[in-house]
This record gives structure tokens, sequence and C-alpha cells, in this order.
């Protein structure tokens, strides 16, 4: 028998938690793409600086994210002095800035692997007649490289946002009461798993399955030009439910 | 320095000899989940390949449902889930009190159900991918049906299916972290007992994160030279 009054009860509770976890990944996806750009932008000449990048990459896809939001919230906290007398122990003080300054480290790993892949995807030959053209290298970048790359990378950039917004329920280890958090605690007072699963999972789908559509629109617009009649876009490859990476 | 070297040590101060033994159970229960992973992946994606319909929706919800759902919510599911009804089963045998669930069998039928839903699309991709050649030769040798199957498809299926399944083992292997927080004694969970114990939790957090980063990039290798090994009949 499905208990409706305990849902009734359970769901308000759990989306009160909606607004972090939508700040959590809003804030890391944001930030991450930014640094994921640079730093795919960053390893396309020299040698030192793309080894580097390398190695951040490699490292923050290497080991879980859970290590990566203990090492920075309990790891660095422990050199409060320090981080006193440089003025940054009111960021790894707090959890929340913690939590995102790891999930946005793991996707700006993530990230610029996705945004390099399709960087390098782009034909050499647009390039070269960018440069018969007579455009400056940035103007390349700005008008003719990375609109192309940024609309290729859309799909697996939109399973990199779902990672991400399932990488947020780490959060409620370092004691951030988003979705999960919430969850947590109403198993561990009323015994229910299976309701409370239920019904936090039917939060976290509702917010993937609106991110795959939007995703899936947004593609749909940007591809206008590679369809052949106007009006039906037919179905866009875009994001499913996270491939791994 | 030379007190950080004492920690990490195998000597009486050390943690290394905990350190590399929770590494190990890290290890085994990955190998253990994605093994389970691999049989849930093969159903349902049997499921999805079938001409019938409730198997292709039931194995299209298990693939939407864990993938879209944090895995530690699926992980509280099984363990606190688990806990009540064998609670309950006790109660009715006369055992009182709290029956928590095995930890490491929960650990291993939590990663095996993630990392099957994930395990399923790459096997779904992998067999559409097999030319339809293939079986009808196999039919055109008169080949049983599961002849076909073990001899012709899944050789050359593993073949297509092995880089997906590597990155499905690297998730697999930083998932294992998750089954921290129900209490097995894993790498991450042994890094936070020693950080606790010594107050050094960036000493600790860095070694299990080296700890990982070297299971990660040994599995690289080795999964690297599956490949070569699975396509050596290949022309290139």
């Amino acid at each position: 028998m499905i208990d409706l009054t305990f849902y009734a009860e359970i769901l308000p509770r759990l989306i009160a938690g909606l607004p972090l976890t939508l700040e959590l990944a809003g804030l890391s996806v944001t930030l991450g793409f930014c640094l994921a750009l640079i730093l795919a932008l960053a390893q396309r000449h020299g040698v030192i600086i793309p080894a580097i990048v390398r190695g951040f990459v490699a490292v923050f896809r290497g080991t879980p994210l859970l290590v990566q939001i203990f090492l920075i919230y309990y790891g660095i906290g422990q050199f409060r002095h320090g981080l006193q007398a440089i003025g940054l122990w009111g960021l790894f003080r707090e959890p929340f800035w913690c939590a995102t300054l790891a999930l946005t480290l793991n996707t700006t790993a993530y990230g610029s692997e996705i945004l390099r892949g399709s960087i390098a995807s782009v034909p050499g030959g647009l390039r070269e007649a960018a440069r018969a053209l007579g455009l400056t290298r940035f103007q390349t970048l700005h008008r003719i490289v990375l609109p192309l790359a940024l609309r290729q990378a859309l799909p697996s950039y939109g399973n990199e946002i779902i990672l991400m917004i399932k990488g947020t329920s780490l959060a409620s280890i370092v004691t951030l009461m988003e979705v999960t958090g919430i969850a947590q605690g109403i198993i561990s007072e009323s015994y229910r798993a299976i309701e409370v699963f239920v019904g936090a999972g039917l939060i976290y789908l509702t917010l993937n399955f609106t991110i795959i559509r939007l995703v899936g629109a947004l593609e749909t617009r940007l591809s206008r030009h590679l369809r052949r009649d106007g009006n039906t876009g037919g179905k866009p490859v875009a994001a499913n439910l996270g491939n791994v990476h | 320095m030379s007190e950080i070297f004492a920690l990490l040590g195998f000597g009486p101060e050390g943690w290394a000899a905990a350190l590399l033994l929770a590494a190990g159970l890290t290890l085994v229960l990955s190998l253990a989940g994605f093994a389970l992973g691999a049989l849930f992946g093969a159903c349902a994606a049997a499921g999805r390949l079938s001409p019938w319909r409730l198997p292709r929706l039931l194995a299209q919800a298990y693939g939407t449902l864990f993938r879209g759902i944090p895995d530690l919510l699926t992980i509280y599911l099984l363990y606190f889930g688990g806990s009540v009804a064998l609670t309950g089963f006790s109660h009715l045998v006369g055992i009182e009190g709290f029956v928590g669930m095995p930890t490491f069998a929960t650990g291993t039928l939590a990663i095996g159900i993630i990392s099957g839903a994930y395990q399923c699309e790459v096997l779904r991709g992998a067999y559409l991918a097999i030319d339809k050649g293939q079986f009808e030769a196999a039919r055109a040798l008169a080949l049983p049906p599961w002849i076909t199957l073990s001899r012709v498809i899944a050789p050359q299926l593993l073949r297509v299916a092995l880089p997906g399944l590597g990155n499905v083992w690297q998730l697999v292997l930083k998932d294992s972290a998750l089954i921290s927080v129900i209490g097995l004694v894993e790498l991450m969970r042994q890094a936070q007992i020693a950080a606790g114990a010594t107050r050094e939790p960036f000493v600790f957090y860095t070694a299990a994160a080296a700890l990982y980063f070297l299971i990660a990039s040994v599995s690289t290798r080795v999964f690297r030279h599956a490949e070569e090994w699975s396509s050596r009949g290949m022309v290139r």
C-alpha cells in the first residue's frame, strides 16, 4: 500500500534541499566550464603548460571525488594558521566553498578533455580559410573555431552536467543539507529507505530530464543550418543519461 | 617531514600496512562489483535488444533510474532498506536488536547495480556495432545459437566493448570510495580513520588519493594491453 501521507510529508522537506543542490551544481558547472575552456586552449601550444594541464587532468580524473572533497575540506583546512595569514581561511572553513571548489576542479578536469577533443575536431581547412581571409588568431578562435567546437561538445557536456548534479550529493558527507543529505536524515529518523529513495529519486530524475531537454533544445537550435527543412528538427543526438567518460 | 614518513611507514607508528590492506579491499570490492555489474549489464542489454516490449521497458527503466540518481542514494537504499528488512526478519526468528546489512555484500551489490546500468549501454552499443554479415555467416554454416554467441559474437563484442568497459571500470573504482559511508573499511574509510587518529588529514587523504591514482593508472595500462590483445587479429 502506498502511504501517500508519508510522501506528502517528506517531499516538501526534500525539495527544500533543491536550491542548495542547484547552487552547488550551477556554480561548479559555470566556473568549471570557464576553467576547462582555458585549460583546453592552453594545451594547444608549448610543452611545459600542456604537461602541467595533463597532470592536473589525470589526477582529478584518476581519484574519487569524495577524496578530493575531503582533501580540500579536512586536509587543507588543517593549515588554519597559514590560511588565516593569506586571508583564505574564510573560504576553507565553509563546507559549501570547499565542496564547490572540489566539484569545480573535478568538472574542470573532465570538461577540458571534452573541449580539447571538440576543438581538435574542427577541420584544419577552416582555420586556413580564416587565415587566408586575414582574420587574427583571436577572431579565428572567437568566430570560427569555438562556435563549431562548442556545438560539437554539447552532448558530452550535457552528460558532464548530469554527472555534476549527481556529484553534488557528496556534499552531504561534509554536512551540507542538499537533497541527498536531507534524504539521509529522513531515512535515519524514519527507517523508511524505499519511500525516501523514491521521493529523492523523483527530484533528481526530474532535474536530469529537464537538463537533457534543455541541452537537446540548445543543440537543435545550434544545428538549425544543418537541417534540410526549416521547421522540424528531428531528434537531436543530444545527451542521454551519462555515458561514462 | 620525518614524522610524515613515520606516519606513512611500516613502523609501529606507521599506517602503511593498514592503508595497503585497505587498498587491496578497494580492489577486491571493485572487482566483485564490476563482475556483478557485468552480469546485470548483460541481462539488461539482452532486455534492451529483446523483440518483446516488456523486457525492453524494464531494462530501459533500470538504466534510466541508476544512471540518473546519485550513487549515494542507491547505497543508502540498499544499506538502510536492507537492514530494516533484515532486522524485521531476525525478529521473526527471535533475534532482538538492530541487524545491519553486511557491508561488503551491500557494497558489491550497490556497485554491481550502478555499474550494470552503465555496462548495459556499452554492451548494447558493442552488439549493435557487430556486422550483420557475421550472424548470417554463422547461420550459413549452421552453427547452433550457443556456438554463434560464444565463438563468433562474444569475441568481437568484447573487442568493441573493451574501451567502454575500461571507462566503467574507472567509474567503479572511484565509486567504491562511496562504500566508506556504510562503514566498510576500504581505502577511503581507512584514510579517514588514520586522519582522525593522528590529526593529519592532509597526509592521509593525499596518500589515499595517490593509491587510487596508482590503481587507476595501472588499470589503464591493463586495459590498453587487453585492447591490443583482443584486436590482434584485426587488419590495421
